[in-house]
């Protein structure tokens, strides 16, 4: 016969072996990284290449930092469906700063960065003040945003030709000797500021609590809608990042880029594991769930698979993992 | 003796690090009501999902009308007619009554391609007429109390024709004539020869409606008696394998203390007319009343919850202006929900983060990072002060009982500094042993001179915890008792002052 537990032993017994949810799922996501990038290497000599490895992380940098940011909105239970096209917006206003107005290149930066977060701030506003659910928010901010960035631009690309260290924001070597572009250095930055905003401040604690059970955070006594709206505004932080540094990429804001980037960004996230219900996620699977996406599609190129056909793989691939997420929650 | 209609025999199921269920047994006869009762954790739910499909046993055998059954799935389970009326009503809110009842199996008409409504309702009512409920089979059950929803519930289980009915804590949210109609609902059934399993905490329920009573405690069986030949006082001691002690401590006289909360002329649409009532510090106040009364508005009004249309809220003398929650709690009020999954609990965060949330300013630097270090000592001197039984304060909250859950929730007031704590039914859902502690909670806590606002629906905590129990009924105050002159007929002679006598 089972011996008599006493209450507290039995419940003691129940928390040993579930390891911590979130661990589990970040093994889970980079083992799959990791099992991807072999399999690359080993069909193909030219993947694992210095260069090459260079080029995917370049790659993943704008996206990535758009997923750090819409990372934040969705653990609150949200979704962020404007940061491409206010990405792109923030493209057009940098160049509106610094060509067309004449800024100085580091004050034009900052400002196309905080303008990002105004975009953010804006949608916090329609999220928290006026009640309108995020989806739909977004979805406005993102067909404004759009518009705006072809009204402002004139529909044309604005090149920074007058400010040739622009360019050097993205595509210039902080370290000398070593050839890694800044963007991927920047995308980095960005990843260790969102680890830290989101795990050690105030800001990440009341985001997994508004995912966690909004109601409950209310009658707690905090300002839901303030922090919402904050929430918000760094995720448009993350985009107004991701937005000049497209533009250094490209040495130009491209008005009619960017739709599409932020279901990418949503892809990413969700394949990092985080929840679209709210209340479970971490930067670090947004960053192996970017970088999975751009192996993906940098392997497939390898291979000579077809673009179309990429796409059609990375649709799957988001079923798979989402998937064995939802099994491995059913065990739990 | 009526035939045994359903046996389970030496049934176990595990969880990963955990034993849910050790050999337990179950005998239900055809036509009574068996009690299943134990604390929170013993095992009844689980038991029950064994039972009708949503969990697979490990070992064991359930033998049903003499057969050997195996049951994969719910549906599986309602084909049997063994159904189960969960604590959480699953209905619809925008579909009718009769909609709600056929889901998923809606007379069709016209090569099945049309629904037919008409054959609905009429299906609908037939059954109401067969189990003698009063329901429309049209209305939306939007509009419905929640007793009425209940018996949609019914109605939809006996609509599979069951032979078994399992009810858990049936009772929890309805109102005294609504309880006694269930038990009609009930009684009826029995005679049909209907089998009913009945979980519940109302101990003095079990020897109004039971016939017999299965006790479990922490995964084991612990015996089966007859209702007529037990005590209640066996019963609990059965359950918490320990008598309990008496937990009624003196209360100390705070008559004449300062008024720390004074209410003027609270007024909420139809919800509220006219609230004015003062508490004072070290005080319990008790809110008595029907379900729908209107005590847990009053709560959230004060709260800052709900707008106000008028109406004054003075704290210690000062008139203060509350908009939300947020002001509320600024002005050292807390709030306990009688709902803590939905109001109270951040379900998916551990114990630590629940603690911490409302008090977030005390442990944040200067730059906006956490004191993560502090908030780990003051969570754990919480949970040591509360007695919360929980292996550490990293534990996620849905994991530990309800009793546990309200102790964090009260821990987390406390680590806010909260002079005036309301307490929307406290002891819902809580188990026997625990409700002790959660009053010797309270007691100890008015004395320490925190003043406190007690609304509960179960008569015998209000009288023996409140020092004064104000009553209302359909949105005002029918009447404020002391101490000495409570009683429940007292109290429910206010809580059915409607209008019309009152004025």
């Amino acid at each position: 016969m089972n011996p008599e537990l006493d209450n507290t032993e039995a419940v003691k017994k129940k928390i040993r072996l579930p390891i911590r949810s979130g661990a589990l799922q970040q093994v889970l996501a980079f083992a799959s990284l990791i099992v991807l990038i072999l399999f690359f290497s080993l069909a193909s000599p030219n993947f694992f290449q210095f260069s090459n490895i260079v080029g995917i992380l370049l790659s993943t940098s704008v996206i990535g930092i758009l997923a750090l940011g819409v990372t934040f909105v969705i653990i609150t239970g949200g979704i962020d469906l404007s940061v491409g096209t206010a990405m792109t917006l923030c493209s057009v206003m940098t160049g509106v700063f610094i060509t067309f107005w004449g800024f100085p290149t580091p004050l034009g930066v900052v400002l196309g960065i905080l303008f990002g977060a105004f975009a953010g701030f804006l949608s916090g506003l329609a999220v928290a003040k006026m009640k309108i659910p995020p989806f739909i928010a977004t979805l406005a901010v993102m067909m404004i945003a759009k518009g705006l960035a072809l009204v402002i631009s004139g529909t044309k690309p604005i090149y920074f030709s007058d400010t040739p260290e622009f360019s050097q924001i993205a595509l210039g070597t902080i370290i000398p000797g070593l050839a890694i572009p800044n963007a991927v250095w920047i995308f980095l930055i960005m990843a260790i500021f969102g680890y830290i905003v989101l795990s050690k401040t105030v800001i990440g604690r009341y985001t997994f609590a508004l995912g966690s059970n909004e109601e409950a955070t209310r009658l707690s006594g905090v300002n839901v809608n303030r922090w919402k709206i904050i929430i918000y505004s760094i995720a448009g932080l993350f985009t107004g990042v991701a937005g000049v540094l497209m533009a250094s990429r490209l040495n130009s804001a491209q008005p009619a880029l960017g739709l599409g980037y932020e279901l990418e960004a949503i892809a990413a996230v969700v394949i990092g594991g985080t929840s679209l219900s709210g209340g479970k996620g971490t930067m670090i699977g947004t960053v192996i769930g970017a970088l999975i996406m751009s192996v993906l599609t940098n392997g497939l190129r390898i291979l000579s698979v077809p673009q179309e056909w990429q796409t059609v793989v990375v649709g799957i691939v988001i079923i798979l993992a989402v998937y064995a997420d939802i099994l491995r929650r059913q065990k739990a | 003796m009526s035939s045994v209609l359903l046996k389970m025999e030496g049934i176990s199921k595990g969880f990963p690090g955990v034993q849910a269920l050790s050999k337990i047994q179950l005998e239900l006869r055809a036509g009574e009501t068996l009690a299943l009762v134990g604390e929170n954790g013993a095992g009844k739910s689980t038991l029950m999902k064994v039972l009708t499909g949503i969990y697979q046993r490990d070992e064991g055998k359930i033998i049903y009308q003499g057969n050997e059954i195996e049951v994969p799935n719910t549906k599986a389970a309602q084909d049997l007619g063994i159904s189960m009326i969960h604590q959480e009503l699953n209905l619809a809110q925008d579909l009718t009554v009769a909609q709600n009842i056929f889901i998923g199996r809606e007379p069709r008409k016209g090569f099945g391609l049309f629904l037919d409504e008409k054959e609905l309702n009429q299906k609908a009512q037939a059954l109401f007429e067969r189990i003698q409920v009063k329901l429309d089979p049209k209305e939306y059950v939007s509009e419905l109390s929640v007793a009425k929803q209940q018996m949609v519930e019914i109605a939809k289980a006996l609509s599979f024709n069951s032979k078994v009915l399992i009810m858990d804590e049936p009772t929890a949210a309805l109102t005294d004539s609504e309880i006694d109609t269930l038990f009609e609902i009930i009684k009826k059934l029995k005679a049909d020869g209907v089998g009913i399993v009945y979980i519940s905490h109302r101990m003095e329920e079990l020897k109004r409606i039971t016939d017999r009573i299965t006790v479990m405690r922490d995964g084991e069986y612990i015996g089966t008696v007859d209702t007529k030949e037990t005590t209640i006082d066996n019963i609990i001691s059965m359950m918490v394998g320990r008598q309990i002690y008496n937990t009624t401590s003196p209360i100390v006289d705070s008559g004449n203390n300062e008024v720390v909360l004074d209410v003027k002329n609270l007024n909420r649409g139809k919800k509220l007319i006219d609230i004015n009532f003062q508490l004072k510090k070290g005080e319990i106040l008790g809110f008595a009343g029907l379900m729908g009364a209107g005590r847990t508005e009053v709560a959230r009004a004060i709260f800052g919850a709900d707008p106000i249309d008028s109406g004054e809220i003075y704290i210690n003398g000062e008139l203060v202006n509350i908009k939300s929650p947020s002001d509320a709690v600024n002005h050292g009020i807390g709030y306990l929900s009688e709902d803590r999954k939905r109001f109270g609990l951040l379900v998916n965060m551990d114990v630590k983060s629940n603690i911490a949330i409302a008090s977030m300013k005390d442990f944040r630097s200067s730059t906006g990072f956490t004191k993560e270090n502090k908030v780990k000592i003051i969570a754990q001197e919480m949970v040591d002060k509360l007695k919360v039984k929980t292996p550490t304060i990293d534990q996620e909250i849905r994991l530990l009982s309800g009793g546990n859950q309200q102790k964090v929730v009260i821990g987390k007031w406390l680590t806010r500094d909260s002079d005036i704590l309301i307490f929307d039914e406290p002891t819902r859902g809580i188990d026997v042993g625990a409700k002790g502690e959660i009053y010797k909670l309270l007691n100890q806590l008015a004395s320490q001179g925190k003043s406190i606002i007690m609304i509960s629906s179960e008569l015998p905590e209000v009288i023996r915890m409140s020092h004064r129990v104000i009553v209302m009924c359909e949105g005002r105050i029918t009447g404020e008792l002391t101490a000495e002159n409570t009683s429940q007929e007292a109290i429910m002679t206010y809580a059915t002052q409607r209008e019309e006598i009152s004025r």
